[in-house]
């Protein structure tokens, strides 16, 4: 364990991030299995009822579990949070990388593709292509969204690339003969794991807010699957009339993206200037 | 012309602020020492000795968190714990400081003249004026031996050159005849013959002023050149004090007679007794004697007691009564140490840093030295007959295209070009060390950049083992890169940190497509040769201190077993007596594995320790080249002739004695296609030269040639000297060019 790793338990507001992270997980996988009504079971008897014993978060208009419908939404926010975040920065390692290690044409063609995704407006070509997207699943949206969302960590890699290709140790790499890519994956990307590691974590709260972003206005998952966006949307109309039906799911939006931001900044302070401090003087 | 005392230090301690939760760590710990006036004192020791740190601690400049005890008496003034406004009164006017980097020293966006004249404003009174400050400042500039000094008075600092920026900063801090200089390493950053104008300089300064100086250094010539006494400093504390000539001839700490037995000498090809181990670093003394984990003389006694810094008994230099004159040292065993010479207490026979242990030095066990030797088998095939070339450079030129002036510009003019390489030749026979020496911008360093970029040059021809690079295929390429291998300057920068040594050591053998099972038998092996423990594989580069890393860059680089060797400045970073170890181990792996290498270097102490042959590059070009006796004794070029007296030698006698050719000006930093001879600005032959000699190297640029068709022996001069004494004034020696 690094030096920063170390600093990192020692920091409340990490450890209150992840632990709370760790939680809302649990509940998004363990949570479905603790209750007997699934997220598409109707109960006729209980329409828009309060949260009591029998319905923890109450019920929708059409008497459905909010308990198990938050949940359920909650997972799928979640994984598509995460995969977005680890093929978004995932393409971004590659292309950056590859374009600062490279340079000449390589780095001009790539970073010409960046700069023109960059220009598109993504919400208006995420609200164009969903629609198509409709009936392929979740998972084509997740890589509609990592699309998107690539180009400035991209950016950052590849000004990264840029000074660690220069290092002696990859100049002497290369004077060995070691292949172009094998110095990449073994001498450039595991000095800037730690940036990578600290814009995934990030990445996962934007990712997740724009997949409740598109679901809100029904572009994202579609029924009768249901995501933290439907959700919301669905009861923004009644949130002051049945308060748990808006509150509930809202609310562990809110905390989510609070816990993310809470440890990838405890991350960033860790990792970013104090590892590289650390490996010089150590 | 010694005194009474105008700086007398007692007890010195500092301490620099730890990390955020760690203890203060101690960098000076009690230091004592008197200086007198006019007198030189030497300030000597390795890296993190705690030289700097006193050094700035007697001018109050120690950084911010920084706790200093102790006294220091300026005549008779305390220095320590002095407000700041008072201390300000001082510095400059009574205790005057002369700092490494003179770049970072002066403040870049105003002129070097005004800057020396703020000094003189500050504390002169009468306030002078702005003008005759600039006018005092201007014959300052002067008086340090400044050419053109109105010129350089206008000048910012970065368009000066090092050399006359550090000149300027001596006449900045003469500027108010201070009683105290000190000059913290003012030579490092400097080339050798640049070097010698400088501590010129600061000589002139310090007899036209009568000023103390006391002169920290790492470079033992540099002190016993310049220094009157001598204090040598291990782990912040000053373990031996003496006269120059004393401490040189009769060193009566073990640490000191090993420092002394490391320094490569350019008069002298001796066996270099590398000290095992390397210095504590700050905060991590051992209680007894900090040197005592790596003395071979040191007992139960040394490591459980702190010697005190005592008089040495039985020295005959007791002339003058008082402190200063005294030989101390800091030693239960100065007697023994005084019967021993630097071979018999550090046989260098032992690899200098065993056993990859943690950076703290282990004493080595000689045993598991023998091992090391016995395990370490000549792998690589022996010579093989004939003086075959693995590599020769023909008329390699190199430029770069200068970035075009800013500004708008209406007419396009054309690019001009840097030349860093113009014309050099260079060849290296099977198992021959080449040596490739030259000051700053002499384009070493391109001459080696384009070797290993295995390309066409831009213009002549390079061979490496008999393959033209303008004709290389990929797949020739890679398996030269297998022949081929380079061991860098920076031991930190040069392993990749995240990596254990073992998959470091195996990586350019997996390049070559070895595969893994083998490539890791070989590791322990590899280590072992080095003179590591096979056991440092699973460690990471971090635990280890700079030589130990250079070994582990060697390991490397021999992994493959390589024809040539390519070795860039590869203990240009190191300690001296970390260095020597280096140098020992790379004679051994030369005797054992007889790689052919070229070797570029700006230290001519070390080529003489390690080459066959020498090429000196001057400008771009190759000026001279030969065998290194032939060159060291009878150098035929001019340059090479400065060159080699510039070097100082850690021998005050010899240091005294030794001729000086003090070169005006700095070196090129390229030669820039021109006509003629390039060091002819510079040339002690040239100035003395008749009207039609002179005209001879303005117009014709000097073709190497020897005395005859077939000597090795060549030398890119006009006028060459012809046996190392007298130069041959009005014959040219290439015939038929005038």
């Amino acid at each position: 364990m690094t030096p920063g790793l170390r600093g990192l338990a020692r920091s409340p507001r990490a450890v209150a991030g992840a632990v709370l992270i760790v939680a809302l997980f649990l509940l998004a996988f363990v949570g479905p299995h603790l209750t007997s009504w699934s997220h598409t079971d109707v109960d006729y008897t209980a329409l828009r009822s309060a949260p009591s014993t029998r319905h923890w978060f109450g019920t929708s208009r059409i008497g459905q579990d909010v308990f198990a419908q938050t949940v359920r939404g909650l997972q799928k926010s979640l994984l598509i949070g995460l995969f977005v975040a680890l093929f978004s920065t995932g393409l971004a390692a590659a292309v950056g990388t590859c374009a600062g290690y490279f340079g000449g044409w390589t780095d001009r063609l790539l970073m010409f593709l960046v700069d023109l995704l960059l220009v598109i407006p993504g919400f208006l070509v995420l609200v164009v292509v969903a629609p198509a997207l409709r009936d392929a699943g979740w998972m084509a949206f997740v890589g509609l969204l990592a699309a998107l969302g690539w180009m400035l960590t991209a950016r950052a890699v590849r000004a990264m690339t840029l000074s660690l290709k220069e290092r002696p140790y990859v100049v002497a790499a290369r004077h060995m003969g070691v292949r172009p890519f094998l110095i990449i994956r073994r001498h450039v990307v595991p000095h800037m794991a730690s940036f990578l590691i600290t814009h995934a974590t990030i990445a996962v709260a934007g990712a997740v807010i724009s997949e409740t972003g598109l679901s809100y206005f029904g572009f994202g998952v579609q029924p009768p699957d249901v995501s933290l966006g439907t959700l919301i949307a669905d009861s923004t109309d009644v949130a002051l009339t049945y308060p748990w039906m808006f509150f509930f799911p809202t609310g562990l939006l809110l905390c989510f993206v609070l816990a993310v931001n809470l440890v990838g900044e405890a991350l960033r302070d860790a990792l970013d200037p104090v590892a590289v401090r650390a490996e010089v003087r150590a | 012309m010694t005194g009474g005392a105008i700086l007398e230090v007692r007890d010195l301690h500092v301490s620099l602020p730890g990390g955020r939760r760690s203890a203060p760590v101690p960098v000076v710990r009690g230091v004592s020492l008197t200086l007198r006036a006019g007198e030189v004192l030497g300030i000597v020791g390795e890296s993190g000795a705690g030289k700097t740190m006193t050094a700035l601690s007697l001018l109050g400049l120690t950084p911010p968190g920084a706790v200093v005890r102790g006294s220091v008496r300026l005549l008779g003034t305390e220095l320590v714990g002095l407000p700041v406004r008072e201390l300000a009164q001082q510095r400059g006017r009574r205790i005057a400081m002369v700092f490494q980097d003179p770049l970072t020293a002066f403040t870049p966006v105003r002129r070097v003249g005004d800057q020396i004249g703020e000094a003189l404003r500050i504390h002169q009174r009468p306030r002078p004026t702005r003008e005759s400050a600039l006018r005092r400042a201007v014959g300052l500039l002067e008086s340090v031996g400044v050419p053109e000094p109105d010129r350089a008075a206008r000048a910012y600092p970065h368009e000066l050159s090092g050399g006359l920026r550090q000149r300027a900063m001596i006449a900045m801090a003469v500027a108010n005849r201070p009683d105290v200089i000190v000059a913290d390493e003012p030579t490092s950053a400097l080339d050798v013959t640049v070097q010698a104008q400088v501590l010129d300089a600061l000589a002139v300064a310090r007899k036209a002023t009568g000023a103390a100086l006391l002169l920290v250094s790492h470079d033992l010539g540099v002190i016993a050149g310049a220094a009157d006494r001598v204090a040598v400093m291990y782990a912040g504390r000053i373990v031996e004090s003496a006269p120059v000539d004393d401490l040189f001839s009769r060193p009566r700490m073990p640490y000191t007679l090993g420092l002394i037995g490391s320094v490569p000498r350019l008069d002298d090809v001796g066996t270099l007794t590398p000290v095992p181990g390397t210095p504590p670093a700050p905060g991590t003394a051992p209680p007894g004697c900090s040197f005592a984990p790596r003395c071979p003389i040191a007992d139960a006694h040394c490591e459980e007691a702190e010697p005190p810094l005592a008089r040495v008994s039985g020295t005959t230099a007791v002339a003058v009564p008082g402190a200063g004159d005294r030989h101390l040292a800091a030693c239960f065993h100065t007697g023994t140490t005084a019967r021993h010479t630097a071979q018999e207490l550090f046989p260098p026979a032992v690899p200098g840093e065993r056993s990859g242990g943690p950076v703290a030095g282990s004493k080595p066990g000689a045993g598991a030295a023998k091992a090391a030797i016995a395990g370490a088998k000549a792998t690589a095939p022996g010579l093989r007959p004939g003086a075959d070339h693995v590599l020769r450079i023909t008329g390699l030129t190199k430029s770069y295209p200068l970035p075009r002036r800013s500004g708008l510009r209406l007419r396009r003019r054309p690019a001009e070009a840097l030349h860093a390489v113009e014309r050099a030749d260079l060849h290296v026979r099977r198992g021959e060390t080449v040596a490739l020496v030259g000051e700053s911008g002499a384009g070493k360093s391109t001459t080696l950049s384009e070797v290993i970029a295995f390309a066409a040059p831009e213009a002549g021809r390079i061979e490496i083992l008999g393959h033209d690079t303008a004709h290389l295929r990929r797949a020739d390429v890679r398996g030269l890169r297998g022949r081929v291998q380079l061991v860098l300057q920076d031991p930190m920068a040069a392993l990749d940190p995240r990596m254990t040594v073992g998959a470091i050591i195996a990586e350019p053998l997996l390049a070559q497509r070895t595969d893994k099972a083998r490539a890791a038998a070989r590791t322990p092996e590899l280590l072992r040769q080095v003179g590591l423990d096979p056991s440092a594989a699973g460690r990471y580069p971090h635990e280890f201190s700079g030589g130990q890393r250079q070994r582990i860059a060697f390991a490397r680089a021999l992994a493959v077993e390589p024809e040539l060797l390519l070795l860039d400045e590869p203990v240009s970073a190191l300690d001296v007596s970390v260095q020597a170890g280096i140098l020992e181990l790379l004679r051994r792996l030369k005797r054992e594995l007889g790689p052919a290498c070229l070797f570029v270097t700006h230290d001519l102490a070390v080529v003489r320790q390690i080459a066959d042959r020498l090429v000196v590059m001057y400008g771009g070009r190759t000026i001279e080249s030969g065998g290194v006796t032939e060159v060291f004794t009878r150098p035929r070029h001019p340059y090479t002739k400065a060159l080699l007296s510039a070097v100082p030698l850690p021998d005050p006698r010899a240091e005294r004695a030794r001729e000086r050719i003090i070169l005006p000006g700095d070196p090129p930093r390229a030669g820039g296609g021109t006509a003629g001879c390039l060091f002819r600005a510079r040339c002690p032959v040239y100035q003395t030269a008749a009207p039609e000699a002179r005209a001879l190297c303005e117009r014709e640029t000097p073709i190497p040639a020897g005395r005859s068709a077939d000597d090795p022996h060549v030398a890119a001069c006009h006028f060459p000297y012809p046996d190392g004494k007298a130069p041959l004034r009005h014959r040219p020696a290439s015939k038929g060019q005038l």
